[in-house]
């Protein structure tokens, strides 16, 4: 099992966040954590990837608690930038370089001249999708068993979109898993092998889009409008 | 080839059914070589297991065979690829009937108008 979670709980005060979360994922999936605003999305990204810590209950990602050891296997993109825009790309490449054992410079590099994007370039005069697609570019060149994306396709045009869902389909190997949070359902719903509802900090339902196009001959998409109507 | 996915059923069963209807029309000939997984779920944007579900199930039909280091190929049985065609071809006519059926036809009067159409 890749990750494990058990009874998993992050309170804010006394909201609630997250509330009592089992949770196992397997290699070699992406999955989809799909719920409104508020349902602890990235809340539940953030632990996983070290940068909260649990109220209570227990996480482990390839059988290691969540630390150092994790930080090394598991690949997060925030959603909201950490780079300095004074950088050049190509800074950035080394900054990552610096920082991760398994990062693919030749990875990165392909993909960057594929998507046309100059290693020269500071991030400061890019436009905001392609600031988005480089910072996708570096985290999904590392070489990890858990990457995070936390709202990935949020503000790239249709066309970029569908590159950064290729870029996450050829990259992934069958070691690793890929959880992506999205509002975004219908543009991501061809690539998920899983799906995860979360309301209020429960997950609501778990199951492959398969099975839920196959009982309720509808979307993922649909559903989740039935799901979460309001 | 160009794929298209309705949202309601599962993709790997219309990844199924659009590969057959490549084969059927020709568009896959017998003994040609497929794409790897990889460069199909590309291709047609979806996720490499669900293409690979899809491929592992035509192969099971026979439709599809690997040949453990070349790769994935149609199959070579030419009968089996007419015999795929009149299923589809059958299928076509199941569809048309029940459609008309709906619309207060029976068959023979369905028939009827068919012919009438094609002398058009």
């Amino acid at each position: 099992m890749l990750l494990e979670c058990n009874k998993l709980c992050k309170y804010y005060g006394d909201k609630a966040a997250l509330n009592n979360i089992d949770l196992q994922l397997e290699r070699g999936k992406i999955i989809g954590l799909l719920g409104p605003n508020g349902s602890g999305k990235t809340t539940l990204i953030k632990i996983l990837s070290g940068i909260l810590t649990p109220s209570g209950g227990e996480v482990k990602i390839s059988d290691k608690n969540i630390g150092i050891g994790t930080k090394k296997i598991v690949s997060y993109l925030p959603e909201r930038t950490y780079l300095s825009d004074w950088m050049t790309v190509q800074q950035t490449l080394n900054f990552f370089k610096d920082f991760y054992d398994d990062f693919s410079m030749e990875t990165a590099l392909d993909m960057l001249q594929r998507l046309d994007i100059q290693t020269s370039e500071k991030l400061r005069t890019m436009s905001k999708g392609t600031r988005e697609k480089v910072q996708l570019i570096l985290v999904m060149s590392r070489n990890a068993e858990l990457y995070l994306l936390d709202e990935p396709i949020g503000g790239v045009d249709p066309a970029a979109r569908d590159h950064i869902l290729k870029t996450i389909i050829s990259n992934f190997n069958e070691n690793a898993s890929v959880i992506i949070s999205t509002h975004l359902i219908s543009d991501v719903e061809n690539i998920l092998d899983d799906v995860i509802f979360l309301k209020y900090g429960n997950i609501v339902l778990h199951s492959t889009v398969d099975e839920i196009r196959e009982q309720n001959g509808k979307s993922v998409d649909a559903l989740f409008r039935e799901v979460f109507a309001c | 080839m160009p794929w298209n996915f309705n949202s309601n059923t599962p993709i790997y069963v219309q990844i199924i059914e659009q590969i057959k209807f490549s084969v059927a029309v020709g568009e896959y000939k017998a003994g040609d070589k497929l794409l790897s997984v990889r460069e199909l779920a590309a291709e047609a944007e979806v996720n490499p297991n669900t293409m690979q579900k899809a491929l592992s199930e035509l192969e099971r039909g026979g439709l599809l065979y690997t040949q453990r280091t070349s790769g994935r190929f149609i199959t070579n049985d030419e009968a089996a690829i007419k015999k795929l065609r009149e299923q589809l071809a059958e299928d076509q006519v199941e569809n048309f009937i029940s459609k008309m059926k709906l619309l207060g036809y029976s068959p023979d009067e369905a028939a009827e108008l068919m012919k009438k159409y094609n002398r058009k």
